[in-house]
């Protein structure tokens, strides 16, 4: 009996004694005479749960209108309007956070890391414009998507890009896409939200570098319209290529093309495929050919860049904080001053073996993953490739549904009027 | 005619692969959203600080993307001793106990002293003058209770998806928590509000 009260006491005071080990109480505190009451710490509540549910609720009303009027009214007046509000609300409402863009991260992060539960309205941010995507082609990024919303009003002076041009600056958003991956899966970073160059704008605040860079942007988007969206969107390449096979999609004509050719420079983004000639057949044992060498050039594409990727491991991993604070501690410079990092690792009281160990991990982590991403990379390389070798045939002017960002402009160029039956 | 047959074959054959892609895409956002939605959590994370971990290394005045930060200093009035030489007012090297400003740790002059009782002091925290470089903090976990904490103030953070001070914490202090309990005081009664 006297045994167990004396572990307990011992249990209670140690467990005492660790809660503790932070606050040290120095000085207890007075008992006071004159009736003084002490104010209670302050600790105001966050953002109500109910906000999150709105945001939901108008991301899908958002949706909804903009299709209707894309798909339905065919009316670039309304769609104009629309980003005007979505600018409003997910823009300067919500200062920019959550958005779809960035949410690829945090499904990335929580799909490698099961501690980290993630939001249902973030899920609901990420899935929601994909599957309206698959339907309906790119209506989310035709006005509804803030960042998309505040380039597109600063399309004034649309100069067209030589094709070419667009298919190599096409090929940055996947490598954007892939490095975001990678640093999400890898809790490193958070590098499409870091580099947001519109977020600033929102919030109305932000580093001077970001300002500049969102202003250059919007800037240079009087002339290259959307240069994000076009040239850096990772979000926008996954958009891109769900659309690619949507059930429906914006037309130009309301009925038939009679290849007038008035659409034809309409298109901002250079998304309007033009009709193409019937070419001679081509002879098939040219076709043989092209397709026997493209089933080696691909596979090979994909092991060059896993490859390279893999030999670049250590250079992505050196982002990683982890991996930085673990090169402080290999090499230490003993004539400055400890970093804040290192002070900081010094006094959690983590022991340095282990913490290797951890970052070999995360190494290695980079390792496969600079594999994988050579090897997507690769293999999107050579999928552009082929798409440029490959001869499509096409009588009319049609937007290109992989492009085409559905804002409706080319609509009002088309002289068909809809069949009144 | 023969031509136009072919077209047309041609046309729903492309349309097939078309809805099986399409079906498959379905289905995988699905499963994605399925697999999170099993240990999703239908409150809202919110970014905040461990006290425990801070180093009040500065960082968290200068990396919010607010200015001033949304992370200030908080005093957790149940740790306080009531000091008189306040570890968190003054600065080390005060000789005397006034009020003058350059006596103050604080660079703003946020934290207000007020006479309770002989011998003892309660000290209040401007938030509208903090900005959270932790200077208060430091003094009074080296010199006293530990009863100044950061923490990031929910009325003024913008719960950014990836918290710009998280990322550059020296201390990897900061965590999403959920929004049902989102302070995290250290001490004696960080269960209880108080
Ligand atoms: S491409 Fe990206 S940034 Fe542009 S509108 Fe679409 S989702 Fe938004
Ligand atoms: S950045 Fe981290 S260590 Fe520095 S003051 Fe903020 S919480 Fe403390
Ligand atoms: S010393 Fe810094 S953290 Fe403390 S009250 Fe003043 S501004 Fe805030
Ligand atoms: S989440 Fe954003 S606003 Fe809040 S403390 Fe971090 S950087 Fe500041």
């Amino acid at each position: 009996m006297k045994k167990t009260v004396a572990y307990t006491v011992l249990i209670f005071i140690i467990s005492l004694q660790l809660y503790n080990s932070f606050a040290v109480q120095r000085f207890p505190k007075p008992e006071f005479e004159s009736g003084y009451i002490q104010p209670p710490t302050s600790t105001p509540d966050p953002r109500s749960e109910a906000f999150a549910i709105l945001d939901v609720v108008v991301l899908i009303a958002t949706l909804s209108v903009v299709t209707w009027m894309v798909l339905k009214k065919r009316n670039r007046n309304g769609v104009f309007w629309i980003s005007i509000f979505s600018i409003a609300y997910f823009g300067f409402f919500c200062e920019g956070c959550i958005c779809a863009v960035g949410s690829v991260q945090n499904v990335t992060y929580a799909l490698f890391n099961p501690v980290y539960s993630i939001p249902i309205t973030v899920i609901a941010f990420f899935a929601i414009p994909i599957i309206f995507t698959v339907f309906f082609g790119r209506t989310f990024c035709a006005g509804v998507c803030p960042l998309g919303a505040i380039q597109d009003i600063f399309v004034l002076r649309p100069v067209t890009l030589k094709s070419w041009l667009l298919k190599v600056l096409g090929l940055i958003p996947f490598i954007y896409l892939g490095l975001s991956i990678l640093y999400a899966a890898t809790s490193t970073d958070f590098i499409i939200c870091r580099y947001d160059p519109f977020v600033g704008f929102f919030r109305l605040n932000a580093s001077f570098t970001m300002f500049m860079l969102g202003g250059i942007f919007l800037l240079l988007g009087v002339f290259i319209a959307r240069p994000y969206c076009r040239f850096l969107c990772p979000y926008g390449v996954i958009l891109n290529l769900v659309s690619r096979v949507s059930k429906k999609h914006l037309t130009i004509t309301p009925a038939k093309c009679i290849q007038c050719k008035l659409c034809e420079n309409s298109c901002p983004f250079g998304a309007i495929d033009k009709p193409v000639q019937v070419k001679e057949k081509e002879e098939s044992h040219k076709a043989v050919r092209r397709i026997m060498l493209l089933t080696i050039i691909i596979p090979l594409l994909v092991l060059i860049g896993g490859y390279v990727g893999s030999r670049f491991h250590e250079n992505l991993a050196r982002v990683n904080h982890n991996v930085q604070l673990a090169q402080i501690l290999l090499n230490p410079n003993n004539t400055q001053p400890d970093s804040f990092e290192v002070t900081a690792f010094k006094s959690s009281g983590k022991s340095t073996e282990e913490f290797f160990k951890e970052t070999a991990l995360i190494v290695n982590k980079f390792y496969i993953g600079g594999w994988i991403l050579g090897g997507f990379l690769g293999l999107v390389f050579g999928l552009t490739l082929t798409s440029l070798s490959i001869f499509k045939y096409q009588e009319d002017y049609t937007p290109n549904k992989g492009t085409c960002l559905s804002c409706a402009r080319c609509i009002d160029f088309c002289p068909v009027k809809e069949d009144e039956r | 005619m023969e031509s136009s047959d072919n077209k047309k074959s041609k046309i729903s054959r492309r349309e097939f692969i078309n809805s099986s892609v399409r079906f498959s895409i379905v289905l995988g956002i699905g499963a994605i959203g399925g697999r999170l939605l099993t240990r999703s959590h239908a409150r809202q994370m919110v970014w905040q600080l461990d006290t425990s971990k801070c180093i009040q290394c500065g960082r968290c005045a200068t990396n919010c993307v607010k200015t001033p930060s949304a992370v200030k200093c908080v005093h957790v009035y149940s740790m306080c001793g009531y000091c008189d030489l306040c570890g968190g007012y003054f600065r080390p090297e005060t000789k005397e106990l006034t009020t003058a400003a350059e006596n103050q740790l604080c660079p703003t002059s946020a934290i207000r002293r007020k006479f309770v009782e002989d011998p003892f002091f309660q000290y209040d925290i401007d938030e509208k003058l903090c900005i959270g470089c932790g200077k208060c903090v430091k003094g009074c976990g080296a010199f006293g209770n530990g009863s100044l904490q950061l923490q990031v103030r929910h009325d003024l953070c913008d719960n950014c998806n990836e918290c710009a001070i998280a990322r550059d914490c020296p201390a990897g202090a900061f965590s999403r928590v959920s929004s049902d309990s989102p302070y995290l005081f250290s001490g004696f009664d960080s269960k209880k509000k108080g």
